[in-house]
């Protein structure tokens, strides 16, 4: 046995590595380095540094990701075809980034006021990133589990920073037991895919379980398995109970970012294993994908209605949210395969920027009220019109309403969705559309505090809003308006016309 | 396809000129209300100049064609143009809506309703005219729905943040109802542009409203029933159309009176107008099966609204429920899928816009007056407001559909039209017999109402020169305080500002119709190509 090891060590070559491809994952992994050693060996007071150092090294990752695409050179396999950087991955990989970057903005004045562990923070936010860079590369088994782990174990302990707050602790724990729980199913799921296919590679393992055209019992476990702990991830219904206690016991930076950029992890690596994994096992996923969406859609929708708590609401609106980017999936695999595909992808921008900067209005508006109840919004019209009109635009995207980006998302679902012209196709569109109408409900009731309520308490002094917030709020609020009323001069990044065609997916 | 692209940048200005008037207002404080009530009404004028000028560049001629036509690549990845043009059906309602906005705009020069803030509430008003604008230029599905969806907020706005007391209630409904209707119309539209690109002779797949007009026939009767089925859903909650109706009385009643004059006159034909330019082009087929649902529907709504009037104690409640009868005879003359018809209804759209909008403006001076629209309260206003008594009078006359005014023109030819219909003649016979029932009743609660509030001795609360307090009113006090002890004051010079050149639309329009019909007719007889002769 050694000797066999021994011996196929000794025919080890070091395989090629292109520098290039890989540079946003380097530059995240020294930046992680440099924040964690100069956290050392500065004084108390300057900890702001590591903020500033992390948000350098979040955009200094995007730079190769420009040239990349500039370059535009189609597809860049690595290690035996595992680690991919193609269109996908480069739209996907800028947006985590420029995710991180927000977030770290939302987050300076929070974690520097709250006295927590500054240094530590970022550290983790960046590895949190860094699990998402490489998930929108993985192409393998190993490395698809590698990057989930990277992207979860961080936003673990972020959820529960506030270390004296029960409820932080609360949400750390949750969200740990049930992402445990979850990384369980995954790995026995993954397990099985190995044994029917005996390959890690996620496109060895698409053709393997197609050549048969009849699944297996196992293999239907294993997509089963899969696509469940994925669903802990995007905390789909049946297995987002951890969500809305995580959301509001963590601090709400760290919120945003588990709504955003950990939720889209969770979607890309969906993408990848039902598109390269097992695309043609759709007799097992589509009708799984079809529940999940409706269920996930409607649920989120109706527990929503009756929040009272702010970021609750955000909670299960972001899952309802999630239900409508599943509804494209229940197409992928039919004729409209690649719509869906670029569908998800436009969806996951759109969101993304839509619901960070739903974030950053409640973060700026509770540095004032010091309350999360959706009634403490009340008189905002009088006492701070700007922020009425960014939360008014941010919620009226959420709810689909041009012209701001959230429409675009939700017409493109539509789309795809009917494109296929399949009976689940048409069911889900219909779903979809009366969802669309139950969440105005509560985004709507929002903007009723905002708009048509006086102060609860009468106090209509303006919010002092941080510099930071401020340019969150102008990235975030900007990219709504702009995707809303030009989404191609933004989405043509997302218009991977060969992905599906060409395999550029994983190939 | 067959346009005209002469000065095609004009409609954009047009459109989106309000949108510059907002972005001004934006920067300056709410506290200077005089200058955001000089650019805001500076703005409208500007959009109603442009307008005039549109229509003096508008080829007569060629109404039947789209004018201005302009046409640029918007959304790629969804093959969804910037598509806009004007033809003969477009330009009235392109028109009123601007002229809408202006006289609303001159109204609020002193009537910001409580409480206030009056550069949100202009601005509010200014995205209005863009969306309400926009909807009736846009020529490609997706632009279209994006305007329409527009108007949605800023309505919702203004109920809800200026409106009376059940303004929260109100303004809820009505976004919910319109929102589910537009929801289901989106996914018509997309299954349509899939339908078409997958049937089409060309395979060629477009939101383009001209284009589907060409290739939707092709489609299976089916298919297209369900498709118009989607659509159906969304233009008549807008319209609205019996039993869609409800959120419209909650609605028209608690807004404040800019709100319900701009809803009467410009929002309800977003619906009629949907019908007229999307549904029934596009789905010949689907139209026919219709027709006689959409007539039976439209002649319940006549009665229906006529009775829910009579059953009123509320003026400004039964002003909101004449106009559900006054869009079934819309409906009516667009079920008949004939060129009387259509032109009949495209006729009383406009001419329900200025006769309602100018009965919210009597209503809501009346209100500001007396502090309450409840019939039985009022009396006596010829006696103590001559002028705002014989303007009320005028407009009931006009809107029972008086000959020699403008409501006539939109209710006799739907009638006679109802006569010969495209299909289903036995059906829309009876149709036409419980429409003409319709025209009685409506001169019933018209009259009615004018004889309660207008003859007769003024009440005793409101005789004397200082009208006391009521119950009713103290929700509006604090910021008419000073309002209730002044006397009851005939109209003033913003109202005759505001609402002369309603009076002189709706006469001008009652003695020469032809104004308006020879510039409808040709755009009409496009419509209903598919339909061979009408």
């Amino acid at each position: 046995m050694l000797s066999w090891l021994l011996g196929a060590a000794s025919g080890f070559a070091r395989p090629k590595i292109d520098y290039h491809a890989l540079a946003p994952e380097i530059i995240l992994s020294v930046g992680i380095c440099v924040v964690l050693i100069v956290d050392l060996f500065i004084s108390e007071s300057k900890k702001w540094l590591t903020a500033t150092i992390a948000g350098v090294v979040l955009i200094a990752s995007v730079i190769p990701i420009v040239t990349l695409a500039v370059i535009g050179d189609n597809t860049r396999s690595l290690f035996d075809g595992r680690y991919v950087v193609d269109e996908f991955s480069l739209i996907m990989k800028a947006m985590f980034l420029i995710i991180g970057y927000v977030v770290v903005l939302l987050s300076t004045n929070e974690i520097e006021e709250g006295g927590y562990y500054q240094g530590e923070y970022y550290v983790l936010l960046l590895s949190g990133v860094l699990g998402m860079v490489m998930m929108t590369s993985a192409r393998d088994l190993v490395s698809v589990f590698v990057a989930f782990e990277f992207l979860s174990i961080p936003t673990y302990m972020l959820a529960a920073w506030r270390k004296r707050d029960t409820k932080s602790n609360e949400a750390g724990v949750k969200y740990f037991l049930l992402g445990a729980f979850a990384s369980a199913l995954m790995l026995y799921g993954m397990s099985l895919l190995y044994g029917v296919a005996h390959s890690t590679k996620l496109s060895d393992i698409g053709a393997a379980i197609t050549v048969k055209g009849k699944l297996s019992g196992v293999e239907a476990l294993a997509i089963v398995f899969i696509v469940a702990a994925f669903g802990f991830k995007v905390s789909a219904v049946p297995f987002h109970s951890w969500a809305p206690d995580t959301y509001q016991g963590a601090p709400t930076p760290v919120t945003a970012f588990l709504s955003v950029g950990s939720k889209a992890g969770g979607f890309v690596a969906l993408v990848s294993m039902v598109y390269l994994a097992f695309p043609l096992a759709k007799d097992i996923w589509q009708p799984l994908m079809f529940v999940l969406a409706t269920l996930t859609m409607t649920v989120g929708n109706v527990m929503a209605l009756k929040q009272t708590n702010i970021v609750r609401m955000l909670a299960y609106s972001s899952i309802s949210q999630g239900g409508f980017i599943l509804m494209p999936f229940v197409v992928a695999g039919t004729k409209a395969s690649e719509t869906s595909l670029k569908t998800i992808v436009a969806y996951l921008l759109v969101y993304a920027t839509t619901n960070l900067g739903a974030f950053a209005v409640v973060i700026a508006v509770t540095r004032k009220t010091r309350s999360g109840e959706i009634s403490a919004l009340g008189g905002m019209l009088t006492y701070a019109p700007g922020l009425t009109a960014l939360m008014t635009l941010f919620f009226a995207s959420l709810a689909g309403i041009p012209p701001f980006g959230g429409w675009f998302a939700k017409v493109s679902a539509f789309r795809a969705v009917l494109e296929a012209g399949t009976g689940y196709g048409y069911a889900i569109a219909v779903i979809g559309a009366v969802n669309t109408v139950i969440a105005f409900g509560y985004y709507g009731n929002i903007m009723r505090e905002m708009w048509m309520k006086p102060a609860p308490d009468g106090d209509n002094s303006r919010v002092e809003v941080p510099p930071s917030i401020i340019a969150a709020l102008g990235i975030t609020g900007a990219g709504t308006l702009l995707l809303g009323i030009l989404p191609h001069l933004v989405l043509r990044f997302g218009d991977l016309n060969d992905l599906v065609h060409t395999g550029a997916l994983g190939k | 396809m067959d346009v005209l692209r002469n000065n095609n940048a004009l409609l954009t200005i047009g459109t989106f000129l309000p949108l510059a008037g907002v972005l001004v207002m934006m920067f300056i404080p709410s506290g200077k209300e005089l200058l955001h009530k000089q650019i805001a009404l500076l703005t409208a004028l500007a959009t109603v100049a442009v307008g005039v000028y549109t229509v003096a560049k508008f080829d007569f001629g060629n109404a039947g064609k789209l004018q201005f036509y302009a046409d640029t690549s918007w959304i790629k990845v969804i093959h969804s143009n910037y598509t806009i043009g004007l033809d003969g059906i477009s330009l009235p309602l392109y028109m009123l809506s601007s002229v809408i906005t202006l006289v609303v705009m001159v109204y609020s020069w002193d009537h910001i309703p409580s409480p206030g803030n009056a550069k949100a509430f202009l601005i509010l008003m200014l995205v209005l005219q863009t969306s309400m604008a926009g909807t009736f230029v846009a020529q490609d599905l997706i632009l279209f729905f994006v305007f329409f969806e527009l108007v949605l907020l800023p309505m919702y706005f203004m109920i809800g943040v200026w409106g009376g007391e059940q303004r929260q209630y109100a303004s809820l409904k009505f976004f919910l109802y319109t929102m589910f209707g537009s929801a289901l119309m989106l996914v018509a539209f997309l299954a349509l542009y899939w339908q078409v690109s997958k049937n089409g002779l060309s395979g060629q797949a477009s939101f383009s409203i001209p284009y589907l007009a060409a290739h939707g026939g092709v489609l299976g009767k089916t298919v297209q029933i369900w498709l118009f089925a989607g659509m159906f859903v969304g233009f008549a909650v807008k319209v609205p159309m019996f039993p869609f109706h409800t959120w419209l009385p909650d609605a028209h009643t608690q807004a404040p009176t800019q709100g319900s004059v701009i809803l009467a006159a410009v929002m309800l034909k977003l619906g009629t107008y949907g019908f007229v330019r999307i549904a029934i082009p596009i789905l010949p087929a689907a139209a026919k099966a219709w027709a006689p649902w959409i007539g039976g529907l439209a002649v319940i709504g006549i009665i229906y609204g006529a009775l829910g009037c009579l059953a009123q104690t509320d003026m400004k409640r039964l002003i909101a429920f004449s106009s559900v009868a006054h869009m079934g005879f819309v409906m009516l003359g667009i079920s008949t899928l004939t060129t009387l018809g259509l032109n009949a209804a495209m006729f009383g759209m406009v001419a329900h816009g200025l006769i309602t909008g100018m009965l919210f403006f009597v209503a809501g001076s009346i209100k500001d007056r007396y502090h309450t629209l409840e019939i039985k309260r009022l009396g006596g206003i010829l006696k103590q407001m001559p002028r705002m008594g014989w303007i009320l009078g005028f407009c009931a006359m006009a809107s029972l559909g008086l000959p020699g005014l403008a409501g006539f023109w939109g209710e006799f030819p739907v009638i006679v039209s109802a006569y010969q219909p495209f299909t289903n003649t036995n059906v829309f016979r009876v149709y036409m017999v419980v429409a003409a029932v319709g025209t009685v009743l409506a001169a019933g609660y018209l009259l009615w109402l004018f004889q309660r509030v207008a003859f007769g001795e003024p009440p005793e609360e409101f005789s004397g020169h200082a009208p006391a307090h009521s119950v009713g009113a103290a929700a509006n006090d604090t910021l008419h305080g000073d309002e209730i002890h002044h006397d009851i004051h005939d109209v003033k010079l913003t109202e005759w500002l505001a609402w002369s050149p309603l009076l002189l639309g709706i006469v001008v329009l009652g003695i020469y119709p032809q104004l308006l019909f020879k510039v409808i007719d040709p755009a009409v007889q496009v419509a209903l190509k598919a339909y061979g002769k009408g």
